[in-house]
């Protein structure tokens, strides 16, 4: 029965210039058997492909980073993305599991009496070289940068000094058997096999009066940006000891506060720009040229003012809490707490589109604010072309919309081995034309609720990337960590 | 046998500890790659250690440093220049690695050697090696290709210098912007290495293409660029090619870029020569000095000295001179304080008449500005301006001023005008000082703030320097003896400090007579810190008063210390009598 409304989405997006993808299950690491009790330490809190798409690393609560490499061979020809468009079976991209490591401990500040989580709020790949990964991880207050590389596994034979020789007292005999300079030898070093080896290299600490919300690289391979509620600060990535705040939004008394920033994105190829969210829904985007302290926006993205109705709750789901620039960079993505919205960074009127995300959950923000859940903060992704984006929900559901011009695609997968097992029946026809959709999900959300698939707002997937160049999402549901192609 | 054996152990254990677990050991064993070098003798040093340090490069950082360290110096180990070229394989893996201080020290190594080797050698061995790092699959080689090229350049036949200039043009258009950044820094010294006849031409397309760069931090590496390559071009040339760029540079987008070209002007001012800065390049400073952006503003302020003292004071007063008024009144007292450290060298330049009339105000603003370091800016330069404006006018206009920042809030601006005061004062002469100054000396004294007194006691000492110990017994002295009266302990110690460091100025005699007996008045002080800080300034005051004096008043008052009930006290007095007894028998 489930298949029935699956197909129903393929017809009604039939019409499309690129056919609605099929999305099937992948790959599952770290999965929950049944009535496993979930380690809050093991919940997965990142997730980032790194540029190629080789490689993924996920971060957990428990302030471990785990890497996973590319198993299958890389295709990466034009070829293999004609057939995938023509819908031949193609082999999908497979990852293994690589390394680990222990990245962020749990620490005090004993200045201020706060515990420092050792949660890993944001990942960030740096450029490869000389065959040696680089990624950024970050907690709340400390950023640190990562160089993992295959280490060989040495052997070392040909001593010359006798190791019982040198803890005695050194006589002649016992050191050196054979005492002229021509018997001393070099070590000889075998080396049998490699393993991965992570090293810290730079930790950039102190620079955070607030939690650390986003980290991000920039284009000139030298400089990345951290974020926390207030502030923005700019680093050099070979220079830790010091940052340059670029951006302060801290009003002069804090009673005064009505806005804190909640993620911050580098442009992906002009090192100048970069883009800002805020608690109040709206999207900065500012010109490191113009000045040393962008305090002043160059471009400003929101909602136009609908001048409708206004609850309680009309602020806090306003509030962004994700932006992924496209690959290009005229596209932004943004995700609130009900909608994910496409931005041109070329128009500031309004977003090119809006997405519902779970419009039937509009009746319960009351329970949602009850239970705090309102202020769970979504990630949103977009595919390497630009053709699709994601975004997650509650009861480890997330939504993948078509975000060209024209796509009415949507697809509602579960975080599971059968993404399609059940549905929150959504509408099949096109959703962004925002509060008219509403009605239908809301009684489809009560049916929702008589069957066994009652909303579950702790099972929430807040996590997920989108491979560079490739239909593949990795999504976190609690400590798994589920991957679907298509 | 025995002759051999005794130095051969150690190097063995070095030899081992290449390879040692433990990071410390590896270190040290590389520090001391020229023993073992030694020890094996050229030839295996080439043969052996040297292909065993190429094979085992993936250490720690920081023994690759030190091995990238150690290899520059190593020509004289492995059988001198003409066997230099065995250097290069190590140092070549080196200069890949990612670290960039390990890579920046490899290729300082690889130049240090391939300036030493014969040209054959750098034809054969060295010119391949930078044709392979610059086509290196990882940016790190290609970053450490541009470093090598001016090394690599002047041996190479004619054929193989287009090629390499060719190769260093495309590194200029990379894609990586860390391999562009590399070729912007070192295109100076490329350029140098290249004949003139190319210069103008193939250096100077690279030159645009990266002052063409999207990438703020490539062009603005080629603003640096801008006056190396422009003193190396004729001036003709100069004002064609880099001149146009500089100025369009002055107005980019990028603050940054802007800031780079404030720093750098005064240098490119001298590359093209002083007509073409006066119609070009005054107009392009003087917007920078107006720039909106205030870290470009505080580079711009910072070099307004060294830019007047191109021009001639004409030009300096019509054109700087109203911007450095706007200046003075910024609304970042970073700016404010970038002129104040530099505005005071500008009185040399323009002249008396113009300094009186046109600096002095912007001086008294800024020695009023509400920002300490503004204020300590131009305290600390005030000597310049005697010179050109005289003593008089200055303590007329300044005085006051400097008396006002005196009693400042701060207490480090207090501490910095007393650091100043006999400066001052041997400047305003002892009439001048006697009035205005002298009682400001003494008030300090008992300041709030130890460093303040700390400072002051040394400041009364400075002074007694200065005009001699008749001045200091008829104006420094009694008053400073009498402050030991006051009722709190620190004034007191201060006091106590203040005689211990006036005793070796004012001679045996005023010592004996005034010092000594403040000293041992303050030994029956109730408080056991004066009291130990007595017995510490008696032991100071041994070698400067006769001996006669030391057995008849110090030593008895030492005696009455070392028995009192607190055991600091008991502890600095007897170490006071010690050295009395040291004294004695040395004499």
């Amino acid at each position: 029965m489930n298949g029935g409304g699956d197909d129903d989405e393929v017809v009604a997006a039939s019409a499309d210039a690129s056919p609605p993808l099929q999305w099937r299950f992948s790959q599952v690491f770290g999965e929950r058997s049944a009535g496993e009790e979930v380690q809050p330490v093991d919940m997965i809190s990142a997730i980032e492909f790194d540029h190629s798409g080789d490689h993924l690393a996920t971060g957990d609560r428990g302030g471990r980073v785990v890497l996973f490499e590319r198993s299958d061979a890389k295709h990466s020809s034009g070829a293999r993305r004609d057939l995938e468009e023509t819908d031949y079976p193609v082999r999908h991209p497979e990852f293994c599991y690589k390394t680990e490591f222990q990245s962020h401990d749990p620490a005090f500040d004993y200045l201020k009496s706060l515990e420092i989580e050792e949660k890993i709020n944001k990942i960030r790949w740096c450029q490869t070289a000389n065959g040696a990964l680089f990624l950024l991880s970050t907690n709340d207050k400390i950023i640190k940068y990562w160089k993992v590389q295959d280490k060989k596994i040495k052997k070392i034979c040909d001593i010359n000094a006798n190791p019982s020789g040198a803890v005695g007292n050194g006589t002649v005999a016992n050191g050196v058997p054979d005492a002229n300079i021509s018997s001393l030898r070099l070590p000889v070093v075998t080396s049998h096999e490699s393993s991965p080896v992570a090293k810290c290299r730079r930790v950039y600490p102190h620079a955070h009066d607030y939690h650390i919300n986003s980290i991000s690289n920039n284009s000139d391979g030298e400089t990345f940006i951290s974020a926390d509620d207030l502030r923005i600060n700019l680093w050099n990535l070979e220079i830790s000891n010091q940052s340059f705040n670029i951006v302060d939004v801290k009003p002069e008394k804090m009673e005064d506060l009505s806005e804190v920033i909640t993620a911050a994105e580098f442009h992906p190829t002009h090192c100048n720009m970069l883009a800002y969210s805020s608690s109040k829904g709206s999207i900065r985007l500012i010109d490191l040229r113009q000045s040393a302290l962008c305090d002043s926006h160059s471009k400003l993205f929101e909602e136009p003012d609908a001048g409708g109705s206004k609850s309680f709750f009309t602020e806090i789901i306003a509030s962004v809490s994700d932006i992924k620039f496209a690959k290009e960079g005229r596209y932004l993505l943004s995700r609130d707490y009900m909608t994910l919205k496409l931005w041109d960074i070329n128009m500031d009127s309004g977003p090119l589109s809006t997405f519902q995300v779970h419009e039937y959950l509009k009746p319960k923000l009351c329970d949602l604010y009850e239970n705090d859940s309102i202020f769970d903060k979504f990630e949103c992704c977009i595919s390497g072309n630009g053709l699709r984006a994601a975004t997650g929900s509650y009861s480890n559901l997330f939504r993948v919309f078509g975000v060209s011009p024209g796509s009415t695609e949507t697809a509602t997968l579960e975080a599971s081995r059968n993404p399609t097992r059940r549905h929150v029946p959504v509408p099949s026809r096109p959703p962004r034309l925002g509060g008219m959709a509403g009605r239908g999900s809301e009684s489809a959300a009560g049916v929702d609720g008589n069957s066994n698939n009652a909303l579950d707002y702790t099972t929430k997937l807040l996590h997920l990337a989108w491979h560079p160049n490739e239909n593949l999402i990795a999504c976190a549901a609690g400590n798994s960590l589920y991957m679907y192609c298509a | 046998m025995s002759m051999t054996d005794e130095p051969l152990y150690p190097i063995a254990v070095l030899i081992d500890e290449l390879k040692n677990d433990d990071i410390q050991l590896r270190l040290n064993s590389i520090r001391r790659l020229s023993t073992i070098a030694r020890a094996l003798g050229e030839e295996r040093t080439r043969k052996e250690l040297i292909p065993f340090l190429s094979e085992n490069n993936d250490d720690d950082d920081e023994v690759l440093l030190a091995m990238a360290e150690e290899l520059g110096v190593f020509i004289p180990y492995v059988g001198g220049v003409e066997h230099a070229h065995v250097l290069l394989p190590p140092l070549e893996t080196l200069s890949t690695v990612e670290e960039t201080c390990v890579r920046e020290k490899a290729v300082e190594s690889l130049c240090r050697v391939g300036s030493q080797m014969k040209e054959s050698d750098l034809v054969e061995h060295f010119i391949p090696l930078v044709k392979r790092l610059a086509a290196g699959e990882w940016f790190t080689a290609r970053v450490s290709a541009c470093g090598v090229f001016h090394i690599a350049y002047p041996s190479a036949p004619d054929t193989v210098k287009t090629e390499l200039r060719s190769i260093y043009s495309q590194l200029c258009q990379d894609d990586m912007p860390m391999v562009r950044r590399a070729a912007a820094t070192n295109l100076g010294k490329f350029a140098a290495t290249i004949e003139s006849a190319h210069l103008k031409t193939d250096v100077m397309s690279m030159f645009d293409d990266l002052t063409q760069d999207d990438q703020d931090s490539v062009r603005l590496l080629a603003v640096e660029g801008c006056a190396a390559l422009g003193k190396l071009l004729e001036p003709q040339d100069c004002v064609a090619h880099i001149l146009p760029v500089i100025v369009n540079f002055s107005q980019d987008k990028s603050w940054r870029v802007r800031y780079m070209v404030a720093n750098q002007l005064y240098e490119l001012c001298e590359a093209v020569g002083p007509e073409p800065t006066r119609t070009e390049l005054v107009p392009a400073y003087v917007r920078l000095l107006r720039d909106n952006e205030a870290e470009v503003r505080i580079a711009a302020a910072g070099k307004v000295t060294k830019f007047c003292r191109i021009l001639n004071p004409e030009l300096a007063i019509q054109h700087i001179l109203p911007c450095v008024k706007e200046l003075s009144t910024d609304s970042s007292q970073h700016v404010r304080s970038a002129l104040a450290s530099v505005i005071m060298g500008m009185a040399p330049v323009l002249g008396k008449d113009a300094t009186i009339e046109h600096l002095l105000p912007i001086f008294l603003s800024l020695l009023k500005d509400e920002f300490p370091d503004v204020r300590l800016n131009i305290i600390s330069k005030l000597d310049q301006v005697n010179q050109v404006i005289g003593i008089d006018l200055l303590s007329q206009s300044l005085l006051p001023a400097i008396v006002e920042l005196a009693e400042d809030r701060h207490w480090r601006v207090r501490l910095a005008i007393i650091e100043y005061i006999p400066l001052l004062a041997s400047q305003l002469g002892v009439g001048f000082f006697d009035d205005k100054l002298g009682a400001l000396c003494m008030q300090w004294l008992q300041d709030k703030v130890q460093s303040i007194r700390e400072a002051a006691a040394n400041n009364v000492k400075r002074l007694a320097e200065e005009f001699g110990p008749e001045w200091a017994m008829q104006h420094i002295v009694p008053q400073v003896l009498e402050m030991i009266n006051n009722p709190h302990y620190l004034y007191r110690m201060t006091i106590l400090r203040a005689v211990s460091l006036l005793a070796p100025v004012m001679g045996s005699e005023i010592t004996c007579s005034k010092l000594l007996p403040v000293v041992m008045t303050a030994a029956k002080d109730r408080v056991p810190n004066i009291k130990f800080n007595v017995a510490k300034v008696l032991q100071s005051l041994i070698p400067i008063v006769d001996q006669s004096v030391v057995e008849k008043t110090i030593r008895p008052g030492l005696v009455e210390l070392s028995e009192d009930p607190d055991v600091d006290v008991r502890f600095f007095a007897n170490q006071a009598l010690q050295s009395i007894d040291n004294v004695m028998m040395s004499s």
